[in-house]
């Protein structure tokens, strides 16, 4: 079978890619695995973020806010074209987000770091605000907050969608623009033939011109054999969501958002424990204290589930954007962000991938960064 | 639709139902009465408002939510009547604080 482009990998990272790259009139086939494989796009919190991101990396600060920008038009879009029966609702919303602080340090701590980021991104724009805790009891009315709440930073850009709603409307997308998505087709084999690649997987053999690597955890063993270095690992995250209530949380917040349909999910922790993804008790608890710490009153509601789900964490944590020098036309994407980042993937990175070059602006996220000897 | 089988050896208990006296026995559950009234629903879905009835009878299902006491979200098909216990039909998704 013929492609002009094979992405491995349906996640939220692949997909986004993939609808992009089959909107722009290429042939795609996308690669997916087994429903037992280690799937981050069904464990995500549904934040599409940019306050206090990248803060020793600006250019990733710069990354997120393009693609908070962008992500607007790209929900017109993926759910605008879906023909009425088909149209996936993805609740997304950008009326801003907040972090919560506790105590002057912490809120003095959280302005400083803020106000570095947007002078090192060369902002020219009013991108966050300090909140005092009156004013957050005035924007949420419904909200008691627990004493030792000192005030918020308010991120303009922030923002959130149901992430499940996202993946299911992206792999919509791609078939309605005449992609393939063949599930439970794990590659086997892949290299790199006279004119492009040749991919394995059940059994079949699928060859194209480009190849696109954004498989996650998955990534690091298929880049190897085209020739490049993308160190990933897993690291657990886990959320508890609450049984339904009526609105009363109107923005999301770093550990809290309430959803569409009136849960409240709760989050989240990063632990470093390979890949387990066990539930368990004692970070059930400690974010559930989290939790209660911002607003007493989340201790009336029910916990009616908790999860796992293991992010695909690169060493400084930024993504990973690289073409192969020894395999032009193979490209790698893997970030922990794939939520906030789907409109840049879907938009500004399909449009390069389908050129056959990634941006100058993007060298900041090649993994040879990660090669550079430390100074002793 | 549902009705109980007599049996003498049990003490009667009177509880609530929306504002309706309704005569049951102890040892039953509030969701076990819920159904053999005449209107046999629990709550309106917290989505669709459509009207949930208990259906598991054993603690997995959630469809058999009601107000018990003024406790919203209470689980009916686990909960034994008591004399003069209040219980109200939940109508769509009950308030956060």
């Amino acid at each position: 079978m013929h492609a002009d482009i094979i992405v491995i990998g349906a996640g939220t990272v692949g997909a986004a890619i993939a609808y992009g790259l089959a909107r722009r009139q290429r042939t795609v086939v996308v690669l997916d695995g087994g429903d037992t494989d280690f799937r981050a796009a069904g464990a995500n919190f549904g934040l599409v973020w940019v306050q206090g991101k990248g803060p020793d990396l600006p250019p990733y600060q710069t990354l997120s806010r393009t693609s908070a920008d962008l992500w607007p038009e790209f929900a017109r879009e993926l759910t605008g074209e879906a023909p009425v029966e088909a149209k996936v609702a993805l609740e997304y919303e950008k009326r801003g987000g907040f972090a919560f602080c506790f105590g002057e340090a912490e809120f003095e701590k959280r302005r400083a770091m803020l106000t570095k980021l947007h002078v090192d991104c060369g902002s020219n724009d009013d991108d966050f605000d300090m909140m005092e805790r009156a004013e957050l009891e005035r924007l949420m009315p419904g909200v008691v907050f627990g004493p030792d709440v000192t005030g918020a930073s308010f991120g303009r850009h922030d923002g959130h969608v149901n992430p499940l709603r996202l993946l299911r409307a992206l792999h919509a997308g791609i078939l309605r623009h005449g992609g393939t998505l063949l599930r439970d087709h794990a590659v086997t084999g892949i290299r790199s033939a006279a004119f492009g690649f040749e991919v394995e997987a059940a059994g079949t053999i699928f060859d194209a011109d480009r190849l696109v690597l954004a498989a996650g955890l998955g990534t690091a063993a298929l880049a190897a054999r085209m020739g490049m270095h993308v160190p990933v690992r897993p690291q657990r995250g886990q959320i508890l969501v609450t049984e339904r209530v009526a609105p009363f949380f109107p923005y999301p917040a770093n550990g809290i958002r309430q959803t569409r349909d009136g849960t409240v999910l709760l989050g989240t922790s990063n632990e470093e424990v390979g890949f387990d993804t066990s539930a368990t008790a004692t970070i059930g608890t400690k974010i559930a204290r989290g939790a209660l710490h911002v607003s007493p009153a989340l201790a009336r509601l029910r916990i009616v589930r908790q999860w796992a789900g293991l992010r695909v964490m690169t060493p400084d944590s930024y993504p990973i954007y690289i073409q192969s020098n020894e395999f032009p036309g193979a490209f790698v994407a893997v970030c922990h962000s794939g939520v906030t980042l789907a409109a840049f993937h879907a938009t500004v990175l399909a449009e390069a991938i389908a050129a056959g070059m990634l941006p100058a602006w993007l060298s900041p996220f090649h993994p040879g960064r990660f090669d550079v000897p430390k100074a002793a | 639709m549902f009705r109980k089988l007599p049996d003498s050896t049990m003490k009667a208990v009177t509880l609530s139902i929306d504002g309706v006296r309704v005569e049951c026995a102890q040892g039953e559950t509030v969701a076990a009465v819920l159904l053999r009234q005449q209107e046999c629903w629990a709550r309106l879905s917290t989505v669709s408002q459509a009207p949930r009835a208990p259906y598991c009878m054993m603690g997995v299902c959630f469809d058999c939510l009601a107000i018990v006491d003024g406790v919203a979200s209470v689980q009916t098909c686990l909960t034994a009547v008591r004399d003069g216990m209040i219980i109200e039909r939940q109508r769509g998704r009950p308030e956060a604080a």
